[in-house]
């Protein structure tokens, strides 16, 4: 009942994926035993996908992140970009993190956009600071340049962390659950921001969530994931909504429907309370 | 009658909530206050107790030979300081010392960065760290004065000793307790190896670095002034402050040996606020790492 047929769409003709990752499993070794993390996982990106890596906590998607971003070499299988396998971190994958402490906090906020463009070396400081200007603008955060990040708020952080990446225009921009420590009037404002950053700039984005509702919002496309190991339970489609529909009657449709798919595996009960578990979570 | 407390139910209201005009949202602190929120006030407040009590003390005492008073002590250092003997002695001193801090702080960040690099100069340095972190470097000075001679050599050596392992030890924890996501950024920009630590790991573990350089400070000074106490006469014939304390002692000058001590406590006191201070104030506060 919770699942209405799928939408029929012919596959996308010569146009080939930015990233396609293939079959993946993720192992983390402790002294006693390998864990796995996700298990042949795959799923392709193309370019200006604003693509949604959605799943209870102990999925893998952080993982999955992770391994995109080349922090971690996938056990078996393969990631690829443009065709070329991914094997270090690089510029070209830039990673917004959940934690504030992603800013260095002995350079302010000008030096922070300016940082990786310099440590990269694509650009000279002029440059690189012409480029930093723009984006902290961009970002909201004109006349704090100068500031320290501990004099910051936690949305504030987090905006100087988009105008970090932004600033270095990558291939794919990778957000681990970036908004999951702000307070919901920020993280509110911050989706709706990212969305009109897309709607500007049309970078391709990865972001990861917990939360349904913001999958819903910020994608166009999401990959449901289940727990204990990560495996694929749906790829669906959420192009057609945004920051507006949330709480039309197709968005509480679309919304209950992934619930079922996440959850359909336990019992009634079971689901009930992490159903009511889940709510309060958002 | 219900048990169960019901709160009445009121009227809403809905304000304009307009700024409070006729009220300073800031006042300045009166004058004593903010003067006693500087710590130079503070602590020269201490310092001058501590002098008075001294003085009591000596005055009770009444025996120069024992324990001269701040004021006879005074006199002994600025007559030190006139004649220019108690400035070379210091001089001596602080030239050697400077050698063996630079040098043991080279040292430290070398083992460090073998240590961050590979596993097993991380062992390296954990098995080294344990076994000659306890040892004093006073107790390598007849074997330094075996090796290296009666002079400059073995000074140095036994500061060496003194400063790399306590620093090795904090820049080392320093360096592990770098936040996971600050390394994961810095590598995501395509940094690694050498450059890595230097932009990300160092400046990370700068609170840690920075006790560490003054806990080094601190050894290095003890371990100056107990080696000079043992052997003064470098190869140059010029002896340090140690030195100058052991002769006035023998010459039962106590006035001057006093005035030695005060030098020592004098530089600890003008590097610690003056220096490390400094450094703290520009670096650390300014970046909210340190209260």
């Amino acid at each position: 009942m919770h699942t209405p047929a799928f939408q029929l769409v012919r596959p996308p003709a010569g146009v080939a994926p930015l990233l396609s990752v293939d079959k993946v499993s993720l192992e983390y070794r402790s002294e006693q035993r390998t864990v796995r993390a996700t298990h042949e996982v795959s799923f392709d990106v193309f370019r200006g996908d604003r693509f949604v890596l959605l799943g209870p906590s102990g999925c893998g998607k952080s993982s999955l992140l992770k391994a995109v971003a080349g922090f971690i070499a996938p056990r078996s299988g393969s990631i690829t970009m443009e065709g070329l396998p991914i094997k270090k971190p690089g510029p070209d994958r830039v990673v917004v993190f959940q934690e504030f402490d992603q800013l260095p906090p002995w350079k302010t906020v000008l030096e922070n956009v300016m940082f990786p463009l310099l440590a990269s070396k694509r650009l000279d400081k002029v440059a690189a600071r012409e480029r930093a200007h723009h984006w902290i603008a961009k970002v909201g955060l004109a006349g704090f340049e100068q500031a320290h990040p501990h004099t910051l708020s936690g949305g504030m952080k987090q905006r100087v962390a988009i105008a970090r990446a932004l600033a270095m225009q990558p291939e794919v921009l990778l957000m681990d659950e970036p908004f999951a420590a702000l307070d919901a009037l920020t993280r509110r404002k911050m989706q709706e921001e990212l969305g009109r950053l897309w709607e500007e700039l049309r970078f391709t984005l990865v972001f990861v969530t917990h939360s349904i509702e913001e999958a819903l919002v910020v994608g166009n496309r999401i990959l449901l994931l289940s727990p204990h190991p990560g495996r694929v339970r749906a790829e669906l489609n959420s192009h057609q909504f945004g920051l507006h529909s949330a709480g039309s009657a197709e968005f509480q449709a679309a919304s209950s429907r992934i619930h079922g798919l996440l959850f359909d595996e336990e019992t009634t009960v079971a689901e009930t309370a992490e159903h009511d578990l889940h709510r309060s979570a958002v | 009658m219900s048990l169960l407390l019901e709160p009445p139910i009121r009227q809403e209201f809905v304000y304009a909530a307009p700024p409070p005009a006729g009220i300073a949202v800031e006042l300045p602190l009166p004058r004593w206050q903010r003067l006693w929120q500087q710590a130079g006030w503070r602590k020269g407040l201490i310092l001058i107790v501590l002098a008075l009590l001294w003085e009591g003390a000596a005055r009770w005492t009444n025996n120069d030979l024992l324990l001269p008073s701040f004021w006879q002590t005074a006199q002994a250092f600025v007559g030190g300081i006139a004649s220019g003997e108690l400035l070379t002695r210091t001089g001596a001193s602080l030239n050697v010392l400077l050698q063996g801090y630079v040098l043991g702080l080279l040292a430290a960040f070398l083992l460090t960065l073998l240590a961050v690099s590979t596993r097993i100069g991380r062992d390296v340095l954990e098995t080294l760290t344990a076994m000659f972190n306890p040892l004093p470097a006073i107790a390598l000075l007849p074997l330094a004065l075996l090796w290296f001679g009666l002079g400059r050599g073995s000074l140095i050596f036994v500061i060496v000793h003194s400063v790399m392992w306590p620093l090795a030890l904090n820049t080392y924890a320093g360096f592990q307790s770098v936040p996971e996501t600050l390394r994961m950024a810095g590598r995501n920009y395509g940094l690694s190896g050498l450059r890595l630590v230097l932009h990300i790991l160092v400046p990370g573990a700068l609170p840690s670095i920075v006790s560490g350089l003054k806990i080094g400070w601190a050894f290095a000074w003890r371990t100056l002034i107990a080696a000079e106490l043992v052997f003064g006469t470098t190869s140059s014939g010029q002896g340090g402050l140690g030195w100058y304390i052991f002769q006035n002692r023998n010459e039962l000058y106590t006035d001057k040996v006093f005035a030695g001590l005060a030098a020592v406590i004098v530089i600890g006191l003008l590097v610690e606020n003056i220096g490390f201070r400094t450094l703290e104030r520009v670096t650390l506060k300014r970046w909210g790492m340190q209260r």
